[in-house]
């Protein structure tokens, strides 16, 4: 338990610590700073505007009230203290979640809270590519492990001549099946796939199944992209790392024991191999739900990709700040996550003194 | 010990040649590295920048996203070829005579004419005039003739020093073109028929779908009859009869030629590339090397900071720094190379120093009394350098297609001609929607060349430099 406890501190600490990179990278244009005082300058003009007791003053008078208010305002959060003594501010609103509003960006439903912005969004991204990552980790298991079975066999010979293949990232064979099936299949047959976004804007929600359906649809491309580009080094991988664990001499006992093949494969390859496999796919998960801007651009899929994307063209810095830090958190509850999975499945470690 | 590690480098170059893969890759790179010296060689960098950067008025006779010329040899219809005729050059066809009359008036006749022996329409037809003049402008008559001899008047106007006429543009002209042919043929258009249609299409029933238009071959003319109230004027002519073809690589939606940007994507990309994944790597290693050796406060430290890196998001990070401060590419090669030098890489790398630093040789260059820095640099570091060859030849393609994805989102140099930035540019304008893909598959086959070829290498390498992967 301390062994956790102390892994989770650090852990935190990380966070912190790569949230605050992110606000001196973010601030060095000063683009914090002018968020925050056109907020307040907004809140202020607007109370003053909007309160009953300043209805007989004229325009002029009013602009001087609401910039003595502004001014007043700035001192109290301490603007006139030195840009340090500041970033420890954003940092704690950053780190205690508070994500403040949008510059320019809202939300489907209109609002401007960054959470509600990037909460709208994530679940787009979480579901293509965890689709995605999902197949490509059964594929490469199974395939990995036939493959390194039939060790010299022609397909194993295949996959290791395919592997090089994915040295091309899987946003470029998006561009080239995009295409192949959405514009010569449009041109050959008179249909073909859409060449971009989540759903037809003709498709109502309403109708659950037509949209899920339509959503598919739209999923069919951006998870074949990444397939093509990522199964065959994936697969690759898996077979070499599977054929390394077959030759242990615990295997060859099993084997010598006659033991069936299925039973070997689960309980003398698989299960020692689980843990660093595992690592790998979650990190590689959550890597993706970040990683995949140009993917998300390139199909105009409506992630957080692209929200990044959108927020970076107009210098949305909250967004920004935003989208990092709970990708930073993600990760780091990841890997804090896999401290305690791993002890669950390798019972050569063991988590603290239990 | 160096001869050694020639020995050694030797012997694996000659294993390398075994593998087919790792040749063809060789091969490819060097062809890269070929056309990288011959384009820095023929067009100066600033040159090249100058010409992508000049916007449209350099690229004046050039035909508008005109595929490659190649394209005509696949291709059972033939596609135009521009055709440019200036009376400032001494040209076949092109006749210019300015004659003064009774020393008040001077008349003008300038000729094109051309032969015409494609298959398919031309994409736009315009007339250039620089004209000379002290008090009246010249006044033109601008005539069409077709190979059947019917003459079309097109225009007739005062021009100023410095004029044009957008002959396929000019929609009244059309419009009157249409109405007569109608009446001709006593049919109406069923679609709205361009002026370049027009002017090049066999005026019978098939002009009235522009699916079956026929172009009517032979020689065309253009004639320019003018007159002008002064002697000693001059005016001279340019006819751009814009095809549908252009160069070997065709041009985009600015009539840029494609080819320059695409020679001048090599050497950026391989330089780019190579750079990043050398320099990526042995700082990494040297890390790696440090913190395994000293342990201790330093070890902690630096496990810290690569932590911190490897919780920020690599490219959302970078594409926030792109925006922020526009970068040209060699400023962009720093901060990647400054992101990455704390990646992951360097647990790896730790890891393997931390068996290393346990080998007897580690400790009897510590017992004769090596300096940190020496143990480090030529004890530690040699020992693992060959089984890092491998991944960093792989990695080239990865910081080369980096470069490329930053560009498609529109972050890259502001300046350079790369291969991305063809793509982005071909992306904004829908030309996979207009079915333009010789915009995007030219660069992207570069891009792929050049990528399979250092991935191809990477991986025959690895199976040489670790031996263990040879077996399998």
């Amino acid at each position: 338990m301390r062994y956790l406890v102390k892994r989770a501190i650090i852990l935190f600490i990380t966070v912190i610590t790569a949230v605050y990179v992110t606000i001196l990278i973010a601030n060095m244009g000063g683009y914090v700073d002018e968020i925050v005082k056109s907020e307040i300058y907004l809140s202020v003009s607007q109370s003053v505007r909007q309160n009953p007791a300043y209805r007989a003053l004229n325009e002029t008078q009013i602009m001087r009230l609401i910039d003595e208010i502004y001014n007043l305002e700035i001192k109290k959060i301490g603007f006139d203290k030195p840009f340090i003594y500041r970033s420890f501010i954003y940092l704690k609103d950053a780190i205690s979640l508070n994500l403040g509003r949008a510059l320019f960006l809202a939300s489907d439903s209109g609002s401007r809270s960054v959470r509600i912005i990037i909460l709208e969004r994530l679940p787009n991204t979480v579901l293509l590519f965890t689709t995605t990552q999902l197949i490509l980790f059964f594929a490469g298991l199974f395939f990995g492990l036939f493959l390194s079975r039939r060790y010299g066999s022609f397909l194993d010979k295949m996959s290791v001549l395919l592997a090089p293949l994915s040295s091309l990232p899987g946003w470029f064979y998006g561009i080239f099946l995009i295409l192949v099936f959405a514009s010569l299949f449009r041109l050959w047959f008179g249909a073909g796939l859409p060449y971009g976004g989540m759903v037809d804007p003709t498709t109502s929600p309403a109708d659950k199944l037509a949209y899920a359906l339509d959503v598919l649809k739209h999923m069919i491309l951006p998870v074949a992209s990444w397939l093509l580009a990522y199964s065959f080094i994936n697969i690759y991988v898996r077979r070499t790392f599977f054929l390394m664990f077959s030759s242990e001499d615990y295997v060859e006992l099993a084997k010598a024991k006659g033991l069936p093949e299925s039973i070997i494969q689960r309980r003398y390859i698989l299960r020692p191999t689980l843990p660093p496999i595992i690592t790998d796919f979650s990190l590689t998960l959550i890597g993706s739900w970040m990683g995949a801007i140009v993917t998300e651009r390139v199909f105009g899929w409506p992630g957080i990709g692209s929200l990044f994307y959108a927020a970076s063209m107009i210098f949305d810095t909250p967004v920004l700040v935003g989208l990092v830090v709970i990708y930073a958190y993600l990760l780091a509850a990841t890997v804090f996550m896999l401290e305690i999975v791993y002890a669950i499945l390798d019972p050569r470690i063991k988590v603290g003194g239990r | 010990m160096k001869t050694m590690l020639q020995l050694s480098l030797k012997r694996s170059f000659k294993q390398l040649l075994i593998y087919k893969s790792a040749f063809a890759g060789l091969i490819i790179i060097l062809v890269l590295a070929g056309i990288s010296i011959y384009t820095v060689i023929t067009i100066p960098y600033e040159e090249a920048i100058k010409l992508w950067r000049a916007g449209e008025q350099h690229w004046l006779d050039n035909p508008r996203n005109a595929f490659p010329s190649w394209i005509n040899l696949f291709l059972s219809k033939k596609m135009p070829e521009t055709i440019a005729l200036s009376t400032k050059k001494a040209q076949p066809g092109v006749s210019k005579a300015i004659i003064p009359v009774d020393g008040k008036f001077s008349t003008i006749r300038i000729y094109f004419s051309f032969n015409y022996e494609y298959d398919d329409f031309p994409s736009e037809v315009n007339l250039f005039f620089e004209a000379n003049f002290t008090t009246s402008a010249p006044k033109l008559t601008i005539y069409w003739i077709k190979p059947n001899g019917e003459e079309i008047t097109l225009k007739s106007f005062l021009i100023s020093k410095d004029d044009r006429y957008y002959i396929s543009g000019d929609d009244k002209l059309a419009l009157t073109l249409r109405d007569s042919i109608s009446k001709k043929l006593n049919k109406t258009f069923g679609y709205e028929a361009m002026v370049q249609l027009l002017l090049f299409a066999q005026e019978d029933e098939s002009i009235l779908n522009p699916n079956t238009a026929k172009v009517m071959k032979g020689k065309y003319t253009l004639s320019i009859d003018g007159i002008a109230f002064e002697t000693g004027i001059n005016l001279d002519a340019k006819l751009v009869v814009y095809g549908k073809v252009y160069g070997w690589a065709g041009t985009d939606h600015l009539r840029r030629d494609l080819g320059i940007a695409l020679l001048w994507g090599t050497p950026i990309a391989l330089s780019f590339g190579v750079t990043a994944s050398v320099t990526i790597t042995l700082i990494q290693i040297f890390i790696g090397a440090i913190s395994a050796w000293f342990g201790g406060k330093t070890d902690t430290l630096l496990q810290r900071i690569t932590e911190i890196f490897m919780i920020l998001p690599f490219l959302p990070t970078l594409i926030m720094i792109s925006t922020f401060y526009k970068f040209n590419i060699f400023v962009l090669l720093l901060v990647v190379i400054a992101l990455t030098i704390f990646g992951g890489g360097v647990k790896n790398y730790r890891a393997m120093f931390l068996q290393i630093k346990e080998f007897p040789y580690v400790e009897a260059a510590r017992t004769y009394g090596a300096s940190n820095l020496r143990v480090v640099m030529l004890y530690l570091i040699p020992k693992i350098l060959p089984t890092i060859i491998p991944s960093m030849v792989l990695s080239v393609a990865d910081f080369v297609f980096l470069e490329a994805a930053l560009a498609i989102l529109g972050l890259g140099d502001p300046l350079a001609p790369t291969w991305g930035k063809i793509i982005n540019d071909a992306y904004d304008r829908g030309a996979l929607y207009k079915g333009l893909y010789y915009w995007v598959l030219e660069p992207s086959i570069m891009l792929a060349a050049t990528s399979l070829s250092f991935a191809m290498l990477g991986f025959a390498l690895d199976k040489i430099f670790n031996p263990k992967l040879k077996e399998m």
